[in-house]
């Protein structure tokens, strides 16, 4: 027999290993948390792996999941082994085609990383919404508990659906095993082949669609015989659960790992039993174990096979002394009866009973939404419900419900996890590299002893100064505990931070190992830690530890990236693995890790490793806590209610505290929460020169945070200024008395530093010296804390009460932006386009935004970035779904119109109540400008008054939509993966209504939300995932597409290159009184840039012809001129030599130099002919003939 | 006048090469290709294009930095670039060049190497042996900066690297030095008996310049000119005979007149680079067919009959290379009619 591997990887690696060797075409598209798949098979793809039959799979990436799935479909027809990955949106939009698939009877497998449906609002974690949405496709279901099983079922899964015709979703947990990385014993070929019959393979491919022997499949039935037609798949339903059974068992004697359809285990005779589908019934079956050595009669049944549901192997699994269920759902399925495993589980039982079984109690419910925890605590609760007389149904558990009081009460000290396992938590942040080292430590200690391993990794959703927390477990018996670590035996704070702000000891064992990465050594450490955690460090008796990791770092020159030091500290202190092992093992797996990037690397990681272990220093504890510092836990007083008592919590991390009636019922949550959330992550901050300062705007333009803002003002507010507040005379002609300030937010800035980078102003005499400057944050901290507090108190300048016109990048810069301190990356290339939207428009702005970063950096929990001015307006923003946006937005815009429209004919009819002038004056009112505005807004607000408190219908109806008689400026926003892909036919449709919206794209040219895939806005040559080998294909011109309708105002626009030029574009846009789409170009941390230079890479896009920015407004052609203008001069830099700045493109000549060379000669290709084009256009004879523009909505 | 062809060919570094024009270290090597046209154009040997430490360092260190970055940040995108199967990053490209190149060719090829640390000096130099280089120019390019560095402390890590790399490798090893040495034939003498068979005389240091309307330093690669020559040349004519390393001079042999003139000093062989870069390779036959008609000319057989001829030790007033040089130079100046010199 061939000898089995143990790999340590995680449960998207393990399914997709499976898929990749059982598939000849693989259609993919990312959707968290199943990317990791596809992007896993289009990398193999593209090293030439191959596929069991010796042949590369073909892995093609598709413009939606219903595209994946369209093409699945069409290659299954065609006789190909096929599958795809997927979760949650993508697929529910697969659901059509996979009726198709089953009732067609064919052999397919999709594997899905269970994932929750957005409702009120988006989750990226994992529970069964999205299962439980097919489970009426016809297709069989089939669900791993782990990473093991991911492995091992998905084998089973493409072995059984060739043997029974019926399609099989193959289904594991979001995050908690897609995303768990596990000691796993991995299947060889010869294991794989075994299960395969390769018959059912022949006979699969001649099934096919062939000219040859011709057929058709896919017709349409008349009532006469679709009904019969529909009941003739039934004997393969039938057999399906047998066949999978039975390879179960095959699998169990190659490998020893034995599994059911159902699982039973525990006591033979239970009297009360859970059932459970998916990782959280390992969670119960350790408690069952737990509380069976205490005496109780308690059993799980694991369902695998959830479709077909096997009626009598289900009743046959569960022992037949059981007196109580429970069955755990981990979705919701609002106004139904019961959830879907509840419902079947009584289907089965009311059957069985009624041919003369017994009939047990059977309880339902709920647990484990969005990757709620699911805690032996929350088991055991379960089974404790099921020993009451009158237990609860339809209960909840997890959670504090006191809206109806569903959920059960656990003991959350209730903890089971074994005394013989060395568990370890770790604090970093995203930039540290704590969770790829915590992956790699994994690996050896995984792959280099015999113990079991298993991590897991909790992010937040920040894009900057994101919070990591790792869970390690290792251990000498599989580790069956899919949740995060209760009680550990080895905390790590990677950041000295994070001990100031999170209870970072709450789960530290009694004795357990405490190692703080610190810039103060042993002696002085102790008084700069909470006094809580120091309380907890004495009553916990940990050993306490410190490493200087930055210190070194600086040292040996490797930034940042202290996760080589920690994790040699880890190893040293934790006695995992004897030292010298230890190290011996580190150092083979950096070499292993980073041998690809260079010895030089390699290299500096290995210094590391040596000087970390030198370097830890034992803490010798006081007697007492020292110092009252605190938590730095809470948001201003001054907050208000909601944010103090709701958002606060999510903030500091105790959201999983917050009972149902904290949250709100329908997903409405108020504006400009993301002031309260000081992240204060940036240890630099700028700091203005105010002599040297020309008051240009720029740094305030480009600020991705809104951090650094200027006011003009009168003299009295800088006379009551704190005394460091920076106050000079104010350079505007209008102006001249005036003052200026530009201030900064530094508890709000990122310290990315673009703002530096684009300060065209120098010292003469220290060219180093700008106007503004990054400096270290804590020595002015507090007083520019004060100022920023006074420059708020100053009154803002509107549009529309403006001293200075607003047509210039120094004019605008005054503006309150309406659209700060986002979680956004740090250099972010998108933030500063909305912000500059919000600062023009934010008043009387709608706001349609895709799924992707700006809807993650807009409206990730805790808090949103779309604040309210002085007045209380600001951008409504909402966000529906990916695909739809364009659609989402226009409808908008006709209900908004729609409203209009029925306020008018009201104000008609009560005209005489109203008065004459004012109904007249509301009925006329010039809108095109912000003067026009409010003062139509003092109209209506003279409107409500006048109509007062009307009791009559018509009234309230005027008063209900009156606020529709102000204009409001519809903006649909996302990104390119939206805009030309999954989007493009709405956009398109949405384009050619003729409606009045604006579409603003921020066109990174990759999906950069889910990780930097290819869009077919990724040029040519351009490395991303699903284009390993460098994209292909030329990018699509979405603005091009665009102006052949010829009445679409079209611009695009590069703010690095071009800041006026932009803020033309989006006022003309937003002028234009039909459809818009301003295409802007965002650097991105996927292009593998120095994000402080975003903004002289988008100039070096533009100057090498790579990014032409235009602008194509059809009023012009009304007046007889050319409607296209070329922005930009002819190409003055070589394109090879802005390409080769990127990432994107150089690791393509690194990695495949003649694919390199001649993908840039196409690209080169592209550019000259994209000019050429755009040339000819903006030629002066090209001027068509009149289009009629639309004229302003009805 | 002789009518025999005069022979070109001369020794360097212990190797027999067919003539003393040797294109130096550049672009010009960067290809296969472009090493064969230049042994077809009539290169006397080849020097490699450097293996610059530096850069590969700085390249894997950016990969990492590039590649790291924001991974494992948030739970949507672990990492956002694809894992490739290699990056090329390191010397595997270079040296596969040497070793495909050194297969092709039948002249001497000579690898170059810059670099950085003790260990990278080494271990690149045995690679580039074990690739097939028949020999190694150490091109030692080190700006010392810092006021607390003693000259000896920098002449001390010349020769440092000299005997490490001389330890390591068995190929003849040339050294590629800047003129900034306060006793260059004290130096060139030191690095002779530390293990260097050759001096290679001079590196071109890249010069960066300012631009005043931007406040930006810019950086600037400049090509040689004629005039640099006089610079090597001196030095070639006052080592020869002195000092037994072979002498190359680099920096200003632009046409057949500079080489004639630089074995005259003592020089083994003449480098060029900018000429070819600017005016083409087919320079090369150009100017070995003008040395050749003016050896016939002037009845000189062979090279080694002309080399040194014109060195310190062999002009009648060996002065001329000291003191008195600079004011013949003077001299020279107040004499030319068109006072343009």
């Amino acid at each position: 027999m061939t000898k089995r591997l143990w790999t340590t990887i995680d449960g998207n690696e393990a399914a997709a290993l499976i898929a990749y060797k059982l598939s000849e075409v693989i259609a993919i598209y990312p959707i968290t948390p199943s990317t990791t798949m596809a992007e896993l098979a289009e990398a193999w793809a593209v090293q030439e792996k191959s596929n069991l039959w010796g042949v590369r799979p073909v892995v093609r990436q598709m413009q939606s999941e219903g595209g994946a799935a369209g093409t699945c479909h069409g290659a299954l027809q065609t006789g190909a082994l096929t599958t795809t990955f997927t979760a949650s949106q993508g697929l529910l939009l697969m659901i059509p085609n996979m009726y198709k698939i089953a009732g067609e009877l064919t052999s397919a497998v999709f594997h899905v990383a269970a994932r929750s449906i957005a409702r009120q609002g988006l989750s990226i974690f994992g529970d069964h919404s999205d299962l439980m949405a097919v489970r009426q496709t016809g297709w069989a279901i089939l669900v791993s508990a782990s990473v093991q099983e991911a492995h091992d079922l998905a084998l089973v899964a493409h072995a059984a659906t060739l043997r029974t015709r019926v399609p099989f979703v193959h289904a594991f947990d979001g995050f908690r095993t897609s995303h768990e990385v596990m000691k796993i014993e991995e299947l060889t070929e010869t294991d794989i082949r075994s299960m395969i019959d390769e018959d059912s393979v022949r006979e699969h491919r001649l099934r096919a669609l062939s000219p040859e022997r011709p057929f058709v499949r896919g017709t349409s039935h008349n009532p006469d015989v679709a009904f019969q037609a529909q009941e003739s798949c039934n004997p393969y339903y039938a057999e399906t659960p047998a066949v999978v059974r039975s390879l179960m068992e095959r699998l169990a004697q190659l490998t020893g790992r034995r599994y059911g359809p159902f699982d039973y285990e525990g006591d033979p005779e239970a009297d009360r039993v859970v059932v459970i589908m998916g990782s959280g019934a390992q969670t119960v079956a350790e408690t069952v174990g737990h509380l069976r050595s205490q005496g109780h009669k308690v059993g799980v049944l694991t369902v695998r096979l959830y479709r077909p549901f096997d009626t009598a192997a289900f009743i046959a699994a569960l022992p037949r002394t059981v007196r109580s269920l429970a069955v755990l759902d981990r979705s919701k399925e609002p106004g139904a009866a019961g959830e879907a495993l509840y419902a079947d589980t009584l289907t089965a039982l009311y059957e069985h009973a009624s041919s003369g079984g017994p009939r047990p109690r059977v309880i339902g419910g709920r647990y484990g939404l969005s990757s709620k925890e699911f805690t032996p605590a929350m088991a055991k609760a379960v089974f404790d419900e099921l020993s009451k007389s009158a237990p609860k149904n339809h209960f909840t558990v997890g959670i504090h419900d006191d809206v109806s009081g569903s959920s059960l009460d656990y003991d959350p000290d209730y903890r089971i996890e074994p005394e013989d396992e060395t568990r370890a938590i770790f604090w970093g942040l995203g930039s540290d590299g704590t969770v790829g080292a915590n992956k790699n430590s994994i690996k050896i200690i995984g792959e280099m002893t015999d113990l079991h391993a298993q991590g897991y990794f909790v992010y937040d959703s920040k894009k900057s100064g994101s919070v990591t927390v790792s869970h390690l477990r290792f251990g000498q018996r599989p580790i069956r505990s899919p949740y995060l670590v209760q009680r550990a035996g080895f905390v790590a704070v990677h950041q000295f931070g994070l001990a100031e702000r999170y209870p970072v000891l709450d789960a530290a064992d009694e004795g357990a190992i405490f190692l703080l990465n610190s810039p103060v050594g042993p002696e002085e450490v102790w008084g700069r830690l909470p006094a809580d955690t120091q309380r907890q460090a004495l009553s916990k008796k940990v050993r306490f530890y410190v490493i200087d990791g930055y210190g070194i770092a600086k040292r040996l020159g490797i930034g940042g990236r202290i996760n080589t030091i920690m994790q040699t500290a880890f190893f040293v202190l934790s006695g995992i693995l004897p030292r010298d092992k230890a190290v011996e093992a580190i150092k083979k797996a950096i070499r292993k890790t980073y041998g690809k990037r260079g010895e030089a690397v390699v290299q500096k990681n290995m210094e590391a490793v040596d000087a970390a272990l030198d370097s830890i220093r034992q803490v010798t504890l006081p007697a007492a806590a020292q110092g009252d510092r605190r938590l730095l836990a809470d948001v201003p007083a001054r907050a208000p209610e909601f944010v103090r008592q709701v958002t606060a919590e999510m903030m500091f991390g105790r959201g999983d505290t917050l009972p149902v009636s904290a949250l709100p019922i329908d997903g409405t949550y108020p504006s400009a929460t993301s002031q309260w959330e000081k992240r204060d992550i940036s240890q630099e901050v700028p700091v203005w020169e105010q002599d040297l300062c020309i008051q240009c705007g720029k740094c305030v333009l480009v600020c991705p945070h809104a951090v650094i803002r200027s006011k003009i003002y009168e003299p009295s507010y800088a006379a009551s200024a704190p005394a460091s507040f920076k106050s000079v005379p104010a350079k505007w002609r209008e102006t001249p008395d005036r003052r200026y300030t530009l201030q900064v937010s530094v508890q709000d800035c990122t310290g990315c530093a673009i703002c530096v980078e684009v300060c065209p102003v120098k010292d003469r005499s220290n060219s180093a010296r700008k106007a503004i400057n990054m400096a270290p944050k804590d020595p002015v901290k507090t007083a520019e804390m004060a100022n920023w507090d006074h420059f708020l108190s100053i009154p803002d300048i509107t549009t529309a009460a403006s001293p200075v016109p607003m047509d210039s990048v120094k004019n605008v810069q005054v503006l309150r932006p309406l659209f700060e301190f986002s979680g956004a990356c740090a250099g972010c290339g998108e933030t500063p386009y909305l912000k500059l939207v919000s600062q023009l428009f934010g008043d009387r702005a709608l706001i349609a935004n895709a799924t992707g970063c700006s809807s993650i950096y807009g409206g990730n929990l805790p808090t949103t970035p779309w604040a309210v001015d002085a007045q209380g307006r600001g951008p409504a923003w909402s966000n529906s779904l990916f695909e739809d946006n364009a659609e989402f937005g226009l409808g908008y815009r006709i209900a908004v119109d729609q409203h209009r429209r029925y306020a008018l004919k009201l104000l008609s009819a009560l005209r005489d109540r109203v008065g004459g002038e004012l109904a007249d004056a509301l009925v006329g009112a010039d809108t095109s400008t912000d003067a026009g505005i409010a003062a139509q807004r003092e109209r209506i607000a003279a409107l409500k008054r006048a109509l007062g408190a009307s009791a009559d219908t018509e009234a309230k109806d005027l008063l209900a939509v009156a606020d529709a008689l102000s204009p409001r400026s519809v903006w649909i926003v996302g990104g390119d993966g939206w805009a030309y892909d999954i989007g493009y036919g709405g956009l398109d449709h949405v384009l050619a209504s003729g409606e009045n919206v604006n579409v603003l794209v921020l066109d990174t040219e990759v999906y950069s939300n889910t990780g930097g895939q290819a869009s077919k806005s990724t040029s040519r040559g351009a490395v991303a995932k699903f284009a390993a080998g460098g994209k292909e294909s030329p990018k699509k011109d979405l603005g091009l597409l665009a102006m052949s309708y010829g009445h679409v105002y079209v611009a695009q626009v590069a703010m690095g290159a071009s800041d006026s030029q932009t803020l033309r574009a989006l006022q003309e846009a937003e002028s234009y009184p039909g459809p818009s789409l301003v295409i802007a170009y965002s650097h991105c941390i996927a292009h593998g840039i120095d994000m402080r230079k975003g903004m002289s890479q988008q100039k070096m896009a533009v100057e090498s012809g790579y990014w032409p920015i235009y602008r194509y407004d059809p009023r012009r052609s009304s007046r007889g001129d050319n409607p296209f203008q070329l922005d930009c001069r002819q190409p003055t830099m070589p394109l090879k030599a802005y390409l080769q700045t990127e990432t994107r493109f150089r690791i393509l000549e690194q990695s495949d130099r003649q694919a390199y060379e001649r993908l840039m000669d196409l690209a080169e290709r592209d550019r000259r002919e994209r000019w050429q084009r755009y040339e000819r256009m903006a030629a002066p004879s090209v001027a068509t003939a009149p289009v009629q523009a639309p004229v302003e909505a009805r | 006048m002789s009518a025999m062809t005069p022979d070109l060919s001369t020794t360097y570094l212990g190797l027999r090469l067919r003539n003393p024009l040797v294109p130096s270290a550049s672009p010009l090597t960067r290809t296969l290709e472009g090493v064969r046209r230049l042994e077809e154009a009539g290169a006397g040997a080849i020097v490699m294009y450097s293996l610059f430490e530096e850069q590969i360092n700085h390249e894997s260190e950016q990969l990492d930095h590039y590649l790291n970055y924001s991974s494992d940040s948030s739970p949507e995108a672990l990492s956002y670039f694809p894992e490739m199967k290699n990056y090329n990053i390191g010397p595997e490209e270079y040296l596969e060049l040497v070793s495909r190149a050194k297969r092709s060719i039948d002249i001497p090829l000579i690898g170059s190497l810059n670099g950085v640390s003790p260990g990278g000096w080494v271990r690149y130099a045995k690679a580039i042996e074990d690739a097939g280089a028949d020999a190694l120019e150490l091109n030692v390019y080190f700006i010392p900066t810092d006021p607390m560095t003693s000259s000896g402390a920098v002449e001390e890590m010349y020769l440092d690297v000299v005997r490490r790399v001389r330890e390591t490798i068995r190929i003849p090893l040339a050294v590629k030095i800047s003129p900034y040495f306060s006793s260059t034939a004290w130096m060139c003498r030191r690095l002779h008996e530390s293990g260097a068979q050759g001096v290679v005389l001079f590196n071109r240091f890249y010069q960066p310049d300012l631009d005043p309307e931007t406040l930006e330093v810019v950086p600037d690669l400049v090509l040689s000119r004629a005039d640099e020559l006089r610079l090597p040349l001196r030095w070639a004519a006052i080592l020869h005979g002195r000092v037994r390393a072979d002498v190359a001079v680099s920096g200003g042999v632009h046409g057949s007149r500079d080489v004639i003139k630089a074995v005259m000093a003592g020089a083994a062989v003449a480098h060029m680079t900018s000429e070819l870069l600017q005016k083409g390779i087919r320079r090369i036959p150009e100017i070995l067919a003008e040395v050749r008609t003016w050896m016939t000319e002037h009845e000189y057989v062979s090279m080694d009959q002309m080399r040194g001829c014109m060195s310190q030790q062999h002009v009648a007033e060996p002065a001329v290379f000291e003191r008195a040089n600079y004011m013949k130079v003077l001299q020279s100046y107040r004499q030319d009619p068109t006072g343009r010199l």
